[in-house]
């Protein structure tokens, strides 16, 4: 998949503004499904994590590099050697269902189970 | 009203490492199904993906090849529910690509800007089932994971081109530059490459781009010209007639010969990407830079170059063709062998981009000797061209046979000088009438002595020397 999305159209949204459209939104994404009460309670529980982050935005870290990893690491890499792959019949047999030794999923678009 | 196309292209390029990118599962096209997978490409929970240092190298001859910057990179996830990804998100590189702000120069000087070349996992395949196996009305499908987590540059270029022809011939190039760098076989039917075309439409003259649709699914480079073509009328198509183009993800589909509106995979293109936490940053630094671009040979522009100068400023025309398709199947090492062994150049290149080209993989298979030997019978007139072509087909067909003595066995032993001599004086002597015509300066007649020839030596002469012993007789 590529399409959509491309690096800096993400827009800021505002701290503390968090509306429960959003988190039905956000959930909808995540095939989450909440009651109305479970909404409420997650719209106040995210808007003190955003409003955290908002406060971390709030200060001058302009002469910081961002941090990408807490790790002091880079280019942890291994050797292109191959490796034994998992027993197909063992990882088949772990599926739902499997057909033509492939697994077998919803006809894409259905509604989630 | 004039309009100006708009076309910006997105390749997808299969790295040709071992393994996939962050496990040691083969990296192989045609294996059974779901034979190359293990709990990393899988997603099972505690898995921990480690990048593939062999793709990462490839990566970084693509954006040298591409003239990019080469950067501080890092990865993130792009999440969504498709099960073409077993684990809900794809790695990839977001907003810090490996490679960055590049271009390609196409064979005629034009240049494409190249925005970004960033690493990704490919994703699974996914096989509809039912109705025709079309994926709105399937009823179920089957994924395959071997594909999954195989390693993936995908070459993102400016809105730049502005025709149909120029967007074939960036693909081509870049085709050829892949092949050049090792880093892709390039083979589109594979799905090696795969192109997806940006389209729009602006009235000539003005600066502001139009609405685009994304067209996927152009399996060849076909396909990218028919489907940009058919786009670029459908868009003028709604906008001459008042009506607003729409952004959206449009299939090809070639049987038809139309663009179709995909339906949407996720409802909203919100894939929240976050830094993938498993990975840490991807730092090449300038010693690693330096090696990837030392290793690196000649790019098709080079090539081209190089077997142009065979020809001094004379290849013009039908040759520069022949020597673009010539070092688009990688055959000009056999053609600049060919001329360094005394072959003149003209013939070299033609029997490589006639002959041998058109017969494909098998031809590039053909040990560089026998087509150096080849060429140097024809050449030395042992072989007329008919006689030539016929042995080029057998070497090919039987790679470990001598030219020489499959022209033998195939009754090409050359004529001796005298044998001709001999053959043409017992024509003339059996056609007096037509021999005078020829003689009081009716030049057609010759055709009529050689055709008679040939029968007379069961095609064992060579036409040209036939032709220039009669001249020999007249004069």
């Amino acid at each position: 998949m590529s399409e959509g999305t491309e690096p800096g159209h993400h827009a800021r949204r505002t701290p503390g503004k968090l509306s429960p459209e959003e988190v039905v939104h956000v959930a909808a994404l995540a095939r989450l499904a909440l009651t109305d009460a479970e909404v409420e309670l997650f719209t106040a529980q995210l808007r003190t994590v955003l409003d955290h982050a908002a406060d971390v935005a709030a200060l001058d870290l302009s002469h910081l590099a961002p941090t990408a990893h807490p790790l002091p690491v880079a280019n942890a890499l291994r050797p292109d050697e191959p490796r034994p792959s998992l027993d197909r019949e063992e990882v088949l047999a772990a599926a739902p269902s499997v057909e033509d030794n492939r697994f077998r999923v919803p006809r894409i678009g259905a509604p989630a189970p | 009203m004039t309009w100006e196309m708009v076309i910006g292209l997105e390749v997808h390029c299969e790295l040709a490492s071992a393994t996939k990118l962050f496990c040691g599962c083969r990296n192989a096209f045609g294996d059974e199904p779901n034979t190359n997978i293990c709990p990393i490409c899988l997603g099972l929970p505690g898995s921990l993906p480690v990048l593939n240092a062999q793709a990462v190298e490839l990566a970084m001859r693509i954006g040298t090849a591409l003239h990019c910057e080469i950067r501080p990179s890092s990865f993130a996830r792009k999440n969504y529910f498709y099960p073409d990804q077993a684990k809900d998100y794809q790695i990839s590189q977001y907003d810090e690509p490996l490679n960055a702000g590049g271009w390609l120069e196409l064979p005629d000087g034009f240049r494409v800007g190249v925005t970004r070349a960033h690493m990704e996992e490919d994703t699974g395949k996914l096989t509809h089932v039912g109705e025709g196996g079309r994926i709105n009305s399937a009823h179920h499908a089957l994924v395959d994971y071997n594909r999954s987590g195989v390693p993936l540059v995908e070459i993102v270029s400016e809105p730049d081109m502005r025709s149909s022809a120029q967007a074939r011939d960036y693909a081509a190039e870049l085709r050829g530059i892949l092949m050049a760098t090792g880093a892709s076989d390039g083979r589109m039917e594979e799905g090696s490459m795969r192109v997806d075309a940006n389209v729009s439409l602006r009235p000539a003259g003005t600066t502001a781009f139009g609405t685009r649709c994304e067209i996927k699914n152009l399996n060849s480079l076909r396909s990218l010209g028919r489907a940009i073509e058919y786009e670029a009328a459908r868009q003028m198509a709604l906008l001459e007639s008042g009506e607003r183009v729409d952004q959206e993800t449009r299939h090809w589909d070639e049987a038809a010969g139309r663009t179709e509106p995909m339906r949407s995979k996720e409802e909203a293109n919100d894939y929240r990407y976050f830094p993938e936490p498993d990975l840490v940053p991807l730092v090449p630094d300038a010693a690693w830079q330096e090696r990837v671009r030392a290793a690196m040979g000649p790019m098709p522009a080079d090539r081209r170059a190089a077997l142009s100068a065979l020809f001094g400023d004379t290849a013009l025309g039908a040759q520069a063709d022949q020597i673009r398709a010539v070092v688009d199947l990688g055959l000009d090492t056999m053609v600049e062998q060919a001329v360094g062994a005394g072959v003149p150049a003209a013939l070299a290149l033609a029997r490589a981009a006639n002959e041998l080209a058109a017969e494909g993989d098998r031809g590039r298979a053909l040990p560089i000797g026998s087509f150096v030997t080849l060429v140097e019978m024809e050449a030395k007139g042992e072989l007329s061209a008919t006689q030539a072509k016929a042995v080029l087909r057998a070497a090919v067909a039987d790679v470990e046979r001598d030219p020489r003595q499959l022209a033998r066995e195939m009754g090409f032993e050359a004529l001796g000088a005298d044998t001709l001599a001999t053959a043409v004086a017992d024509v003339i002597a059996a056609h007096p009438d037509e021999w005078a015509r020829y003689m009081s300066g009716e030049d057609k007649l010759a055709g009529y002595f050689i055709n008679e020839v040939m029968t007379a030596t069961a095609n064992k002469a060579n036409g040209k020397e036939v032709a220039a012993e009669l001249r020999r007789l007249r004069d």
